[in-house]
């Protein structure tokens, strides 16, 4: 399509005996974030990795700009900019040395690089530490730093490795900000995270992954819909009436009894009516709740749906512990 | 975040230049950040002054003492092995750098930017190699001051200078390629000190040959690090001096031609 600006069609990877990507596609339409969603291991950072060109597909293509990241590696790199979870700055340079270095390694006229690094310098608040060596920057500093030197050149296509993993909730959310001023001025954007809430906040689209292969995608709104419409949490007394209490409410809807034993989660696509016919069942049944509580399903609802485990425990290494979990 | 917009995109500009001198360029850029970032490495400071001053003042004047060599004053036959050791293990340098630079991503940020893709290691072997002229100067200045005399003359003193730099930059690669497969500092430190210290010590840096058991005098009789010290020593103290330094040459670029690729393989693969 002439308007994806990243086109990636059954792309594969393994290392060693390991398959690190299965056949992912995806598609980013200019202009707008894809959120690549996957936990530890499913294949996040080795798709980010294929499209910068740092790595070659074993299969599959991927296509940045309409330029093959295989062929045409080179004119790829000057198009696209990375920030990665590692804030891959040299600490011992200051901020102001570290954004210089890159516009020279960028190619940019000698004239442009000192104006470029002081204006991303007064952007990104780091002005008054930019003569500093990044040493001293803090972990949330390190990161604007390293988003900055990613932007050096100016790239229209952006790959943000978990940018903001490690980050304190002021720190992400001010990363968040500049995300959007980006995309606001028609940068493309790869973003991948574990945090369901960061892809639900800035991504246009999501793409879910897990063992390498792409498991669901679609708007944040769409994949939560595919869940049901919303969730009813009963809270109860003790685990036995719980397991009791679970029984029961399959007459209204998909139960289960969530990992502390004493909630049960019902899934309805019709919330006022199903809100009453819980209410009856447990009525009927003796059972009082101590609380109930009706939400619509976040991500992580959808990831559990989806993986059968959470979005926090890694998915290829311990399948058995997720089992008995 | 400020609240002035300056637009984070825009037409961007590149010059255009050939490959080859842009190959110069990155080089020199990413050579310029490992100056700059070494001279700021506290260890980096202790490697390259105080601890060539003190092998100089140890070996002149603890081991000095009780070793005794025909023919030639100790301390004048003695520098030229500490300088060769001082280039080998300083060649240390090149390898846990690079390993560093691995283990915190900025060669993947490297490998990610339109630059020449040789200008990582190119950049890394030139700042080592005008780490390894400081060090090397300060050393002959060391040595001068607990006593050593030049039996030739200045050219051969620069001549010995050459060589050092030469067998340094060819360990460089060496090393290059230990940080590369390590991917770890402390670990290309553990494994880069029993190789160097292999060439080093069963050489003829401090001691004679001669009195060694047989094997291990043919061994050290025929390894670059002896080889080198040979031609340094030839420089300094004059004799038969070409034959020597044409040895020590083709060790070096032996070396080179063996590491130096397979350390831009690595380095290939290394993503």
């Amino acid at each position: 399509m002439s308007n994806d600006v990243i086109a990636v069609e059954g792309l594969g990877k393994r290392f060693g005996g390991v398959v690190a990507l299965d056949g992912v596609d995806l598609s980013v339409a200019e202009g707008t974030i894809l959120g690549l969603l996957g936990p530890n291991g499913a294949g996040k950072t080795t798709t980010v990795r294929v499209l910068t060109t740092i790595l070659q597909p074993d299969r599959g293509h991927a296509r940045v700009l309409g330029l093959d990241v295989v062929r045409d590696a080179e004119r790829v790199r000057a198009s696209i900019g990375l920030a990665g979870q590692y804030a891959a700055v040299d600490e011992n340079l200051t901020g102001r040395e570290n954004l210089r270095l890159i516009g020279h390694l960028t190619h940019q006229p000698r004239s442009a690089v000192r104006p470029r690094a002081d204006e991303l310098l007064e952007r990104f608040s780091l002005a008054d530490a930019a003569d500093r060596p990044a040493r001293t920057y803090s972990g949330g500093m390190r990161r604007r730093l390293d988003l900055a030197a990613a932007l050096v050149h100016r790239p229209p296509v952006l790959f943000l490795d978990e940018p903001t993993t490690g980050l304190d909730p002021s720190g992400r959310s001010d990363l968040w900000g500049v995300i959007e001023e980006l995309v606001d001025d028609g940068t493309t954007v790869l973003l991948t995270t574990q945090y369901l809430e960061e892809a639900d906040r800035l991504a246009h689209n999501i793409v879910v992954v897990d063992h390498g292969r792409v498991i669901a995608e679609g708007t944040a709104a769409e994949l939560k819909a595919s869940l049901g419409n919303t969730i009813v949490e009963v809270r109860l007394a003790d685990a036995a009436t719980t397991r009791r209490a679970s029984a029961h409410l399959q007459r209204v809807g998909p139960a289960e009894v969530t990992d502390d034993g004493r909630t049960v989660e019902v899934k309805v696509s019709d919330s006022g009516r199903s809100v009453m016919s819980v209410v009856r069942v447990l009525e009927d049944d003796g059972i009082e709740p101590e609380s109930l509580l009706v939400r619509e399903p976040t991500l992580d609802d959808v990831f559990l749906h989806l993986t059968g485990h959470t979005t926090d425990a890694p998915a290829a290494e311990a399948p058995s512990q997720e089992g008995a979990a | 975040m400020t609240a002035t917009t300056i637009p984070l995109r825009a037409p961007t500009t590149t010059v255009s230049r050939s490959k080859a001198a842009w190959a110069v360029a990155d080089a020199l850029s990413v050579a310029k950040r490992n100056i700059i970032s070494m001279m700021r490495m506290p260890q980096v400071i202790v490697l390259s002054t105080v601890q060539p001053i003190i092998f100089v003042l140890m070996f002149r004047y603890v081991f000095g003492a009780s070793i005794s060599v025909p023919g030639v004053r100790y301390v004048d036959y003695l520098m030229a092995g500490i300088f060769v050791q001082t280039v080998t293990f300083g060649a240390m340098n090149t390898g846990v750098g690079l390993a560093e630079d691995l283990q915190k991503g900025l060669i993947e940020r490297f490998r990610s930017l339109a630059m020449a893709r040789s200008a990582v290691l190119a950049g890394r072997t030139l700042a080592d190699l005008v780490r390894n002229l400081f060090v090397v100067v300060l050393m002959v200045i060391m040595g001068f001051i607990v006593g050593f005399h030049l039996h030739t003359n200045a050219l051969g003193l620069l001549g010995a200078v050459v060589v050092l730099l030469v067998f340094g930059l060819a360990m460089s690669w060496v090393m290059a390629l230990v940080g590369l497969v390590t991917r770890n500092a402390e670990a290309a430190q553990a494994a880069a000190f029993p190789l160097m210290a292999l060439l080093v010590f069963p050489s003829n840096a401090f001691v004679a040959t001669r009195s060694m058991p047989k094997l291990l005098r043919a061994y050290a009789n025929h390894q670059p690090v002896s080889a080198t010290v040979n031609a340094v020593r030839a420089l300094v103290l004059g004799g038969p001096t070409l034959g020597k330094v044409v040895v020590a040459f083709v060790w070096a670029a032996g070396i080179v031609a063996v590491f130096a690729p397979l350390a831009v393989r690595r380095y290939r693969q290394a993503a």
